[in-house]
């Protein structure tokens, strides 16, 4: 790989450019998701665990459910800003 | 070639929108996003107006559906997060949600097909008018000190981890709360607007792309159930703006002891 992107650069390096620039903003957003979705993932577990145990509570735990969505996302969507903040 | 036609277009295609009125002037000058942020203002002022003009005793219509906006805003967001004490934010909660969703649900209604909040500036101005709320109503119920006190030294920590959790809490608190709050509601709502865009665009590359049209309904079938999808983002982000909003100013009102 490494090879082809030396004969690449020979060839056109702005054509280069552009197309790692690509790469890079997938990187940053793939890499950013990694963790928010588990995060996500394990803070929606708990709160339906929470609300088939207490049915009753499930008014407080779907407000705090909510808030520990929005915490946790808001890692993703830095990085879903910062993909689109890289320029080539 | 199969997907010959299929280009999506530039982000600053998509997002920025040329000026019709007052086009010379920089700072003046209105283009579709200004005009839905009218409308909107105007939506909201009217829904109330006249919702709460007669308030009769069964409500009806329009005043049930405001009275159960109301309802929401207070049993949901206000009472989780600020207690009873923090009611007399209702009228600032209340036309924060509402014109919030009323700016996010011009994503899918046809002709405007814009979230106004795809544009930074929108949510920036909302998220510091809400950072300036809860610092000044920190500073006067817990005065200066006892406000950044409270924020530096969170009590039930053992002090050698106040090393650790001052800058952390300060960094926060003072700089990374507006920041998330802007950038969440602008970056939901922006990824939605692309959203709908690439499948859009998918949908007519592919109508236009021969023998290969059959499978353009179920490109059309997942842009109308992502559309179904994005309402209800646009309610939710409107919901939690509005509840990070009460946590911020409940937490003023209310330090940890």
């Amino acid at each position: 790989m490494l090879v082809l992107i030396h004969l690449l650069a020979v060839q056109d390096s702005g054509e280069l450019l552009k197309g790692l620039t690509a790469v890079g903003r997938g990187i940053v957003y793939g890499g950013a998701a990694i963790g928010p979705g588990i995060g996500i993932g394990l803070v929606v577990g708990n709160a339906i665990t929470a609300m088939s145990r207490q049915p009753e509570s499930a008014g407080m735990v779907r407000t705090t459910m909510f808030l520990g969505i929005a915490f946790t996302e808001a890692l993703a969507l830095f990085g879903f800003v910062l993909a689109f903040i890289i320029s080539g | 070639m199969l997907l010959a036609s299929l280009e999506v277009p530039p982000i600053n295609h998509l997002i920025r929108w040329p000026a019709f009125w007052f086009k010379d002037n920089a700072y003046f000058a209105v283009n579709k996003v200004v005009l839905l942020m009218w409308i909107a203002v105007l939506m909201v002022s009217a829904f109330y107006l006249i919702g709460g003009r007669q308030k009769k005793l069964v409500p009806s219509g329009l005043q049930g559906l405001a009275e159960s906006a109301v309802d929401f805003v207070r049993e949901g967001i206000i009472l989780q997060t600020m207690g009873s004490e923090g009611l007399w934010w209702t009228p600032l909660m209340l036309t924060m949600f509402s014109f919030i969703f009323a700016l996010n649900i011009f994503e899918v209604i046809p002709i405007a097909q814009m979230p106004v909040n795809a544009r930074m500036a929108v949510p920036l101005l909302l998220a510091l008018m809400v950072w300036v709320l809860y610092n000044a109503v920190g500073i006067k119920h817990q005065g200066l000190f006892g406000y950044f006190k409270n924020i530096m030294f969170p009590p039930g920590v053992p002090v050698a981890l106040y090393v650790l959790v001052t800058p952390i809490e300060l960094v926060s608190t003072i700089i990374v709360r507006p920041l998330s709050l802007s950038v969440r509601l602008f970056a939901n709502m922006l990824a939605g607007h692309l959203i709908l865009v690439t499948f859009a665009v998918m949908t007519s590359a592919l109508l236009g792309a021969g023998v290969f049209a059959v499978l353009s309904p179920l490109t059309f079938l997942l842009l109308v159930g992502l559309t179904g999808f994005e309402v209800l983002v646009a309610f939710l982000q409107a919901f939690i703006f509005t509840i990070l909003t009460g946590v911020y100013i409940g937490g003023a009102l209310h330090p940890e002891h």
